[in-house]
């Protein structure tokens, strides 16, 4: 697939410009609106970043397409639970947009405790002309006012406004990994490592524990949830991932709590390959649902599966994104790499999954014509405007030019998030603080 | 950040064939040789995970996905170790060693007992330091202070980890102090209660105490609240009435709260208002615990 590379370093006016990656600058989701006008990045440090799509002028056709800097916001802040003496990080772990419905946007961003309805929508008009009240604020003298004027409504600059409209808080006593909007666009869930629970989005003090694994012995935990989310079209069903590499399907009509499920995809595990570290690399990071609700995408540690919802035996494809690091397991846990979560997305026919790997790499598996590619994310090995070169790992033997080997790849620098434009070929990459948008070559 | 490449130590794949030149008329040494191998990295990947669960505690904001990986690792191994017949050879060595230093098995079974903390007290936290703090007298001790006393014992050499985060223990953390011992020159294996029970003062001897195939569990287990004795006092009662218990009924010290006074409402008020310090293990630790109480307690009650 060509790739046109408008690697916008979109560090310009508030992403410090350093070699090293600032902490709270590194970049924890992204995430396209549905349409695909807007993108959201939530960072470690609290913030969200909205970018929007340039429509493009006719003096200026190229720049049709470009991501700008709509709105940015602090969504979370730092807090400290006294009772625990813990502090909960203010670091966004997901974002996720509601349909927009009226001019302004809705999105939910959540970080380890606490989730943020946020509203954001344009001003470019203001009220002047009040009758008690001066241009600045300041109430008038009674004794001046001498006639009655309704305020009028004028033009004034564009300004951008994001307010919180609800937070959702208290509900977990453990850290949420997911959240998710229903199709119903009235209600939507949160998900730890041990819970479910379903919100009205109008209503902030109350939620339903729909899924709740915890054991009544904790001694006897041995699984978490560590993903969830909602079918794209079905209101009632939703599915969630566990640290076991397992997949469950709950209806919520059969009952108030989903503990049991209706469908449950699990793959055995296939004993040639069979280590200590199995287990581990069983743990599903994310799943994702097709647009078309058909399928379920799952990605463990070292591939991504396919499943189709009519089946739970086996799934229908499995892709290897780097099965080279399958014989560096061992030292991958000791830095702890093997608990890197990686997400996993579909392109907006299903026909495309992509998702990311070390040293910058991401890669892209076609479904219709099982190809693959390698990808790279990187300044150094790319221009802006530049057609993305295919990348390959040398795995034994004699290394080619232009491969990497094994040994030399860079295991800071993973591509954990990442998403795609629901309609066109636009998709967006986080490495550590910097974000990579790439769109197919415009001809 | 992590080294670019990390380069490997021994074999990874647990069936890397031994090095090169073997004489195929001897497969059996060949054979020998992969089997030491494989124990040993089995040995070194217990030893890491153990000391990635205690590191795990150490942290700020434990990650329950990830102890709950490791933590099924390590009962993975145990369990394989068992069918092998390695563990039982380890117990014994390790009683063997005990024995050298007079400790009596008695004191390993009590701390376990200790340790899941479910009918010895009823209501009472679940952490208490290890009474055989008066063996060597070191709770919460440096390190150092411990290898010497261990050398002193006879017999068994031992270095300790370091913890690679000392300093980041949360205020009022005493017993955390991991105090991890490793024997070296032999393959036996570390206790994992020390790292449960949590305070440092256990780790005053060679004391080590066998892991049966749950200790695994007990990470989880040991740090549960255990529902308090109804407090004596009503208004007491009525001060915390609304306050929803379940909200403490979580594996506290995996969400990250390491002081020792890792107490209810209810217990809090129970031990300071009727039994003073003598419902708390006498050690000297726990007296500081005391003023982390009083704190606890005026952040409570709001005085």
């Amino acid at each position: 697939m060509e790739e046109e590379t408008d690697t916008r370093k979109i560090n310009n006016s508030f992403l410090r410009d350093h070699n090293y990656a600032t902490e709270a600058d590194i970049i924890s989701t992204v995430e396209f609106n549905p349409s695909g006008e807007l993108l959201a990045t939530g960072d470690k440090g609290g913030r969200v970043v909205v970018f929007q799509r340039e429509q493009g002028t006719k003096s200026e056709p190229q720049k049709r397409g470009e991501y700008n800097v709509y709105s940015t916001f602090q969504s979370h802040d730092p807090e400290f639970d006294y009772l625990k003496s813990l502090e909960v990080e203010e670091k966004i772990n997901k974002i996720r947009w509601l349909p927009q419905q009226n001019s302004a946007y809705f999105l939910l961003s959540t970080n380890d405790k606490t989730v943020k309805l946020w509203k954001i929508r344009e001003r470019d008009r203001r009220p002047e002309g009040y009758n008690l009240k001066d241009e600045d604020g300041r109430i008038r003298h009674p004794s001046t006012i001498t006639s009655l004027r309704v305020p009028v409504l004028q033009n004034s600059d564009l300004m951008v406004e994001a307010t919180a409209r609800r937070v959702f808080s208290n509900a977990h006593t453990y850290h949420i990994n997911s959240i998710s909007v229903n199709s119903d666009l009235q209600t939507y869930i949160s998900t730890d490592d041990l819970r479910v629970n379903l919100w009205n989005l109008e209503i902030t003090d109350q939620s339903f524990n729909i899924v709740d694994i915890k054991p009544c012995n904790m001694e006897d935990l041995t699984e978490v949830i560590t993903a969830a989310e909602f079918h794209p079209q079905q209101c009632n069903t939703l599915a969630y991932s566990s640290s076991r590499g397992s997949v469950r399907l709950c209806d919520m009509r059969k009952q108030a709590l989903c503990d049991t499920h209706c469908k449950f995809f699990d793959e055995p595990e296939d004993p040639s390959t069979r280590s200590f570290f199995s287990e581990i690399i069983s743990s599903i990071s994310d799943i994702k649902f097709s647009h078309s609700g058909r399928f379920l995408m799952t990605r463990d540690y070292l591939t991504v599966k396919v499943w189709d919802l009519n089946m739970e035996t086996r799934p229908v494809q499995t892709y290897q994104v780097h099965d080279y690091l399958r014989g560096k397991l061992c030292s991958l846990y000791e830095n702890d790499c093997i608990f890197d979560k990686f997400e996993c997305v579909w392109n907006g026919s299903d026909s495309v999954i992509m998702t990311g790997s070390y040293n910058n790499f991401f890669r892209m598996f076609d479904r219709n014509t099982k190809k693959d590619v390698t990808l790279e994310a990187s300044r150094e090995n790319s221009k802006p405007r530049a057609i993305l070169q295919p990348r390959k790992v040398c795995v034994g033997g004699k290394r080619r030019k232009d491969e990497v080997t094994v040994d030399s790849l860079d295991f800071s620098k993973k591509i954990l998030h990442s998403t795609w434009h629901p309609q066109e070929n636009i998709i967006a990459v986080a490495a550590s603080n910097n974000l990579y948008i790439f769109q197919d070559k415009v001809t | 950040m992590f080294p670019k490449g990390t380069k490997r130590k021994f074999s990874d794949s647990g069936d890397e064939p031994a090095a090169g030149g073997e004489d195929v008329n001897q497969p059996s040494s060949v054979a020998v040789r992969m089997l030491s191998s494989y124990s040993l990295q089995r040995q070194s990947l217990l030893d890491m995970s153990l000391i990635k669960l205690q590191l795990c505690h150490m942290l700020v904001e434990p990650n329950l996905c990830r102890s709950v990986l490791i933590a099924n690792t390590v009962r993975q191994i145990q369990e394989e170790m068992t069918q092998d017949g390695t563990w039982q050879i380890m117990t014994q060595a390790l009683s063997a060693a005990n024995a050298a230093a007079q400790c009596s098995a008695d004191r390993l079974v009590a701390t376990e007992v200790l340790c899941r903390q479910t009918e010895a007290t009823q209501g009472e936290q679940v952490l208490k330091p290890f009474p055989a703090v008066g063996s060597e007298g070191c709770p919460a001790e440096e390190e150092e202070e411990v290898v010497v006393e261990e050398e002193g014992e006879g017999g068994v050499t031992m270095s300790t980890v370091s913890p690679q985060a000392p300093t980041s223990y949360l205020p009022g953390t005493f017993g955390m102090d991991p105090c991890w011992e490793e024997e070296n020159g032999e393959d036996e294996e570390e206790d994992e209660d020390s790292e449960e029970c949590g305070s440092g003062s256990e780790e005053g001897d060679s004391d080590r105490l066998v892991g049966d195939s749950r200790t695994a569990e007990q990470v989880f287990g040991t740090f549960e609240i255990k529902n308090p004795a109804p407090s004596p006092d009503p208004a007491l009662e009525e001060l915390f009435s609304d306050v929803d218990a379940s909200y403490y009924d979580l594996d506290t010290v995996l969400t990250g709260m390491q002081s020792a006074p890792k107490m209810g409402p209810y217990d809090l008020l129970e031990s300071l208002s009727s039994h003073g310090p003598s419902t708390l293990s006498s050690s000297t630790s726990c007296r500081s615990d005391l003023n982390e109480l009083d704190h606890i307690m005026e952040i409570i009650v709001g005085s």
